[in-house]
């Protein structure tokens, strides 16, 4: 099977958020391949391993994502294209970018994350399917491969639903899908060698302006305010209900 | 100068620093307690390759003793007993058999070493013979059908029961001093040798530390490693290497010392705040900090040089000498920032003074180093 792998670049899930002139800022900040397209990075090498093929990396970011890159080729990917997207672009320019990258390659499966830690608007992986036209499986807990079909267990709300496909087809990694290895010292020598490819939205000939628009950045207010009251149950009642009402005015 | 490490570097340490966090932190506690050997992790650090890093790409390495040593800081940082198995094996047992081993004895021993599937120790110290190494008195002489015969015993030596093979320096010719000295390679099943693991050590407990003996080992013609009586330089060398690994390790333990500190000093109160808010706590904590930053600096400027093939026998020292003495003074101040529970083994630090101070004391004591350094001045 060839496999291509949608791949972004994310904070560190510890990261503290700060934003600075209305952005996030990326100073002295720790950076890591998004957690679920780990997930689905692991998935797609275990199954090239089993059954042969290939794994592309495709990933739409800034220059510093050519770090995770190298990271997933010393996983085990075999190449990875990286695309510089337009700086003011939405999830529909982001994937018109990457689905114009998936066409020009021949692929079986497409696997990408449920989500991306940071914005997590599970919008893009649902979009690249649907401009490549192929079925869409989200949030697989299991992948098996058979011949042409591909069998998928996806996390339906707790339960499990199982899913069969031809291929090809777009699955999305819920947490968990297959613990993702280290990369070891001959996996990182030899991702020296392996291709890097650098293109823009122009040479993919996609011009794809945004459809939506930030209008403001707001960071969570996260401070909590903690009064302890005092008194009898009853009157701890009264100072909760007048409490509620004129301080924190949600009743 | 550029400080910055190349993407190689960085997701080598990214994956030491995962490995540490995610496999050996949490036993370090329970294996101090038991001394039970990390045989596993040993085995899981062999199929990461990382005993490869700082040898020839030929041997599946990337010829990177600074990536090999922030690789042993991270490792340390978790567990310094299995910071120690991975640095002897790796400097004092690969090493000289990857830089003066015949192709044979590479192919035989350094090949399935650096995959981790044994270990290699290194005989040089002796009961009598620690600091002045050339006072060794383990002997080796060929008999009539060119075998070699060797006799003698050797002290602390780190993976000693735990080795498949060891390469154990003896005098082969009469000499004074350095003079006469060989390197044998000595497989652990040779009929005569016994290795006894060292009980009741301070520190670094899961590590294996055995006191060796010679009695009779028959060794074949070609088990000279190196050339004869050449072993006093060859260990020289093998040392100045071992002492960048030994620094890596200070600073590793510096390093734990100023982590579990600051977040110690940031969740105690006292007197109604943080004790983080107070100046004699935050002197600590800078000292510290300011003690991992030049200690990594000294110790990862050696490995460079190493790197670069220049000269390193002073800077190595001078890191070895630093980080060691860093890692020392840090775990006696995060004793005290912890107060009555840095005392016990609940928090890590006291276990960070006992493995601490070995590093002051094996690969040279501070004073060899202080010898070493003068030397290099010229006195
Ligand atoms: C846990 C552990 C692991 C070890 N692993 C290995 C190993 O794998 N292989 C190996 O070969 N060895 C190993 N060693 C041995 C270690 O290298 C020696 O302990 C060390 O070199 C010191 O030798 P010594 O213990 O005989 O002390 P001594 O040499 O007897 O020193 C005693 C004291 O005298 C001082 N002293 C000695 N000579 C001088 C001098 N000229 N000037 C000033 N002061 C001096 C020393 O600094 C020290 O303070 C290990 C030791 C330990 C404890």
């Amino acid at each position: 099977m060839n496999m291509l792998v949608l791949l972004k670049q994310t904070f560190d899930t510890d990261t503290k958020i700060v934003l600075k002139d209305g952005r996030i800022s990326e100073d002295g900040v720790t950076m890591v391949i998004n957690p679920y397209d780990e997930y689905a990075l692991e998935q797609a090498i275990r199954l090239k391993e089993a059954g042969g093929g290939t794994v592309t990396v495709v990933c739409a970011g800034p220059a510093r994502s050519e770090e995770a890159l190298r990271k997933a080729l010393a996983m085990g990917a075999d190449e990875a294209v990286l695309i510089d997207p337009p700086a003011d672009g939405d999830e529909y320019t982001l994937a018109r970018v990457l689905a114009a990258a998936c066409k020009a390659r021949p692929f079986d499966l497409v696997l990408g994350g449920n989500l991306s830690v940071d914005n997590g608007a599970s919008q893009v992986a649902i979009r690249v399917a649907h401009e490549l036209g192929i079925p869409y499986v989200g949030a697989a807990t299991k992948v098996e491969v058979n011949g042409g079909s591909v069998r998928v267990e996806r996390d339906a709300e707790g339960d499990v639903e199982v899913i069969t496909a031809a291929a090809p087809l777009l699955i999305t990694a819920q947490q968990g899908l297959a613990e993702p290895r280290l990369p070891s010292l001959p996996g990182i020598m030899k991702a020296k060698k392996k291709p890097i490819t650098k293109q823009t939205p122009a040479d993919l000939g996609v011009d794809a302006p945004a459809r939506t628009e930030v209008v403001d950045l707001k960071a969570a207010d996260s401070s909590r305010q903690t009064k302890m009251l005092a008194g009898t149950a009853a009157e701890q009642a009264t100072q909760l209900v007048r409490l509620l009402r004129e301080e924190a005015k949600v009743v | 100068m550029d400080f910055d490490l190349t993407q190689e570097q960085r997701l080598i340490v990214d994956t030491a620093r995962q490995f540490a966090t995610d496999a050996v932190a949490p036993g370090a506690r329970d294996r101090d307690r038991s001394g039970q050997f990390p045989d596993e992790l040993v085995r899981r650090l062999g199929e990461l390759g990382f005993f490869a890093l700082p040898f020839d790409e030929e041997w599946g390495g990337a010829h990177d003793t600074l990536s090999y040593a922030l690789a042993v800081e991270e490792v340390t940082r978790a567990d310094a007993a299995l910071g120690i198995t991975f640095a002897a094996h790796v400097s004092l047992g690969c090493f000289p058999f990857y830089a003066f081993g015949s192709a044979a004895q590479k192919e035989r021993w350094l090949a399935p070493a650096l995959r981790g599937e044994i270990l290699i120790a290194f005989g040089l110290t002796e009961p009598d013979a620690g600091s002045d190494a050339g006072a060794t008195r383990t002997r080796a002489h060929r008999d009539s059908n060119g075998e070699w015969v060797l006799d003698g015993s050797k002290m602390w030596i780190t993976n000693g029961t735990r080795a498949a093979v060891l390469a154990v320096t003896a005098r082969t010719q009469p000499g004074e001093r350095g003079h006469g000295i060989s390197a044998l390679v000595l497989p652990a099943d040779t009929p005569g040798f016994t290795a006894q693991p060292i009980h009741g050590k301070m520190g670094l407990r899961s590590s294996d530390t055995a006191s060796l003996s010679f009695d009779g080992c028959r060794l074949p013609e070609d088990s000279l490693l190196g050339e004869e009586g050449r072993g006093f330089p060859q260990f020289l060398q093998t040392l100045d290497g071992g002492r960048i690994s030994i620094g890596a390790m200070g600073v590793g333990i510096a390093q734990a010392c100023l982590d579990a500190s600051l977040a110690y000093a940031q969740q105690r109160r006292q007197f109604g705040q943080s004790i983080s808010k107070f100046q004699a706590i935050q002197f600590k904590l800078a000292d510290m900090a300011r003690d991992v930053e030049l200690a990594r600096l000294a110790v990862l400027r050696a490995a460079w040089l190493k790197d670069q093939g220049r000269p390193f026998t002073r800077e190595a020292a001078i890191g070895k000498l630093y980080a060691s003495e860093a890692a020392v003074a840090s775990a006696l101040q995060a004793i005290q920032v912890h107060g009555g529970y840095g005392y016990v083994d609940d928090f890590p630090v006291e276990r960070y003074l006992r493995d601490a101070k070995l590093l002051e004391i094996g690969e040279g004591t501070s004073e060899i180093q202080r010898l070493v350094i003068a030397r290099q001045l010229g006195c």
